[in-house]
């Protein structure tokens, strides 16, 4: 057993106990979002320090690679923009921050977890650290939409997590470990092991919000406070990713089953993007609208994982990575803007171009990355996806998903036509400094890796080879 | 009665029935204050079929745990929740709900009666609560901490919950 292995995870734990303790002395709150943000560069450098190693620790259960490492990065990152974005958004709409806080900081901490545990219980228990900790956010307006939000999120998760648990149990059942290692040493194709797998899929699509788990995306990103929004719709979705990599492909990557799960997730991802883009066309929210989007980015995602092979996975996580930037940048441009209108309906959103231009470039900026146009991240992804999927000849599947693409124009387009061409209400209003660093981060992210895709295209490979088998 | 089936073998087909007896009661009850009830018995008899499993740790921490203390959590959340004697109310989507969970179990009995599956050789530990702390502590020391994370994380969402919204 070596703690240093756990240090990102322990430290952040830490820090949000730090969190929620210096609230109670603390009477400007501002500081708390500050001490958040400066504790994470703890976790950072713990996570900086451990690249390169490669090792397992706590009888296998807990494992540090290059794709625990790139994930945990990920994650802090994420976590870093979300506190920003929400500094605002917290000191006007919620109550009790530190424990706001200290909640984004453990949902982290559990998706940190999530990448990088290799055993069944501990990855059951991380998934639902962040669960429970989402949830708490989702609800913490505590106005009807947020309850029956939470609500929703509550009741999917645990149906999923049942779902998932048998799955477990059936594969335990089979091959007398949980361990993910002992898994692929252990197990076999037979009716058991198929049936387990379709559970595990079953129970992991809620997390990446895949068909059929993803009927609680819209209502959960309508009602929940947008930061948590933006929290929900890229962090649990990376984590999600990662711990369906680790399961899928050091549990169940031999040939043999490899086919089998390929096929599902390929049907998966097929109707994911199809339902995702076909719904948002008619959606009037900006914030529902953008839940479908994420639907849509799953079902791309796994066309990534259907491919099943070493191309495929580092995709997916370049893919993650972009579409991190590229959707964080749009909800914090949507954040600057809600706050001051205090309406989430795209038709309020008219003539931004002119009441706040800036704003309003990067939001169009970063839903024309969505779309998957040069000169962004989006378009690198999409590309690099689709052609590890031509590789191993799903050519029907990658169609599907460039006719799925040109239909999400449609729907992100109209956005950015609001904006320009339509006649502004009011006058300009300016924004905070919190959120324009947050913006500036993601947004030039998303244009710098679009010109230059190659060092995070070799970050991801790297991360990806690392992974077994 | 054949000379194949002992006293246990015997006293789990009385347990299984009355326990999956209780769990469809629970669903099938209109009145949501003997679903409970239904639900503590079958965590009742859930327990008696560990005794007969020689898991006598595991029974007692699910006497304590689930007949004990979730069950009074759960009547207690009851009683504290309005409009108790409404029940639930009764969806058009009964009936398909009824068809898809009927499919699934078909589907789940089918794989599980028609497998092989590895049956350990290993022999018994001579005292199980010290193989289950053995467990526990060391091998699955990682899960066994990060549940208090887990709950640390659950109690924060609680208390910040009931504590009310911004006034």
């Amino acid at each position: 057993m070596n703690l240093f292995y756990l240090s990102p995870e322990l430290s952040l734990v830490g820090v949000a106990i730090v969190v929620i303790l210096l609230d109670l002395v603390v009477p400007n709150k501002t500081i708390l979002a500050g001490v958040s943000l400066a504790g994470l560069s703890l976790p950072l450098a713990f996570s900086v320090a451990l690249w390169g190693t490669n090792a397992t620790t706590f009888n296998g259960m807990l494992t540090v690679d290059q794709f625990a490492i790139l994930f945990k990065l990920l994650i802090v990152a994420i976590a870093a923009l979300i506190i920003l974005a929400s500094v605002d958004y917290a000191g006007r709409f919620l109550a009790h921050h530190g424990e706001y806080y200290a909640l984004i900081l453990l949902a982290a901490s559990g998706m940190m977890l999530m990448a990088a545990t290799t055993e069944f219980i501990t990855i059951y228990i991380a998934l639902e650290l962040s669960t429970l900790s989402l949830c708490a956010l989702v609800c913490y307006r505590r106005d009807r939409p947020s309850s029956e939000a939470a609500l929703k999120y509550l009741l999917l998760a645990v149906l999923s997590s049942a779902v998932l648990l048998y799955g477990m149990a059936l594969i335990y059942g089979f091959t007398g470990t949980t361990s993910l290692v002992e898994i692929a040493r252990n197990i076999g194709r037979n009716a058991i092991v198929l049936m387990g797998m379709v559970l595990l899929v079953a129970g992991f699509g809620f997390k990446i919000a895949a068909v059929p788990f993803q009927m609680w995306v819209p209502d959960v990103y309508e009602g929940a406070p947008t930061p948590i929004t933006a929290y929900l719709s890229v962090a649990s979705k990376a984590a999600g990713f990662a711990v369906v990599f680790r399961v899928f492909f050091t549990a169940f990557g031999s040939l043999d089953l490899a086919f089998d799960w390929a096929l599902v997730f390929a049907i998966l991802a097929a109707a994911t993007m199809t339902l995702g883009n076909v719904a948002a066309l008619t959606q009037t929210n900006i914030k529902r609208m953008l839940g479908y989007s994420s639907i849509a980015n799953a079902g791309y995602l796994m066309v990534g994982l259907a491919a099943a092979s070493a191309l495929g996975r580092s995709s997916v996580v370049f893919f993650l990575a972009g579409y991190t930037l590229a959707n964080l940048g749009a909800f914090i441009a949507i954040i600057a803007i809600t706050n001051h209108i205090q309406s989430d309906r795209i038709d309020d959103f008219a003539g931004m171009s002119r009441r706040t231009p800036v704003l309003a470039a990067a939001l169009a900026f970063c839903l024309i990355s969505l779309i998957g146009l040069p000169p962004t991240v989006g378009f690198i992804a999409k590309v690099y996806i689709f052609s590890s999927a031509v590789a191993v000849g799903l050519t029907w599947l990658v169609l599907l998903a460039v006719v799925n693409s040109v239909i999400s124009a449609y729907y992100y387009l109209r956005v950015v036509k609001v904006m320009y061409l339509s006649e502004p209400a009011e006058g300009p209003f300016p924004s905070s400094g919190a959120l324009k660093v947050a913006l500036a981060v993601s947004s030039l992210g998303v244009l710098v890796v679009g010109l230059l895709p190659y060092p995070l295209m070799r970050v991801a490979e790297v991360a990806a080879a690392g992974l077994l088998p | 009665m054949p000379a194949d089936i002992d006293g246990l073998s015997l006293s789990f087909w009385i347990l299984a029935v009355v326990t999956v007896g209780a769990a469809v009661a629970v669903v099938a009850t209109r009145n949501i204050f003997r679903a409970a009830i239904y639900l503590v018995l079958s965590f009742v008899t859930i327990a008696a079929l560990y005794l007969t499993l020689s898991a006598e740790f595991l029974a007692a921490v699910q006497i304590l745990i689930y007949a004990g203390a979730i069950a009074v959590l759960l009547i207690f959340g009851i009683m504290l929740t309005r409009e108790q004697r409404a029940g639930s109310p009764s969806g058009r989507l009964s009936f398909p709900a009824l068809g898809v969970a009927g499919l699934v179990a078909f589907a789940l009995t089918f794989v599980i009666l028609g497998s092989r599956w590895n049956v350990s050789q290993a022999p018994l530990p001579a005292d199980n609560t010290v193989a289950i702390a053995d467990a526990l502590f060391n091998q699955f020391v990682l899960p066994f901490e990060l549940a208090s994370v887990l709950l640390l994380a659950a109690i924060i969402g609680a208390i910040v919950l009931v504590r009310g919204s911004k006034e």
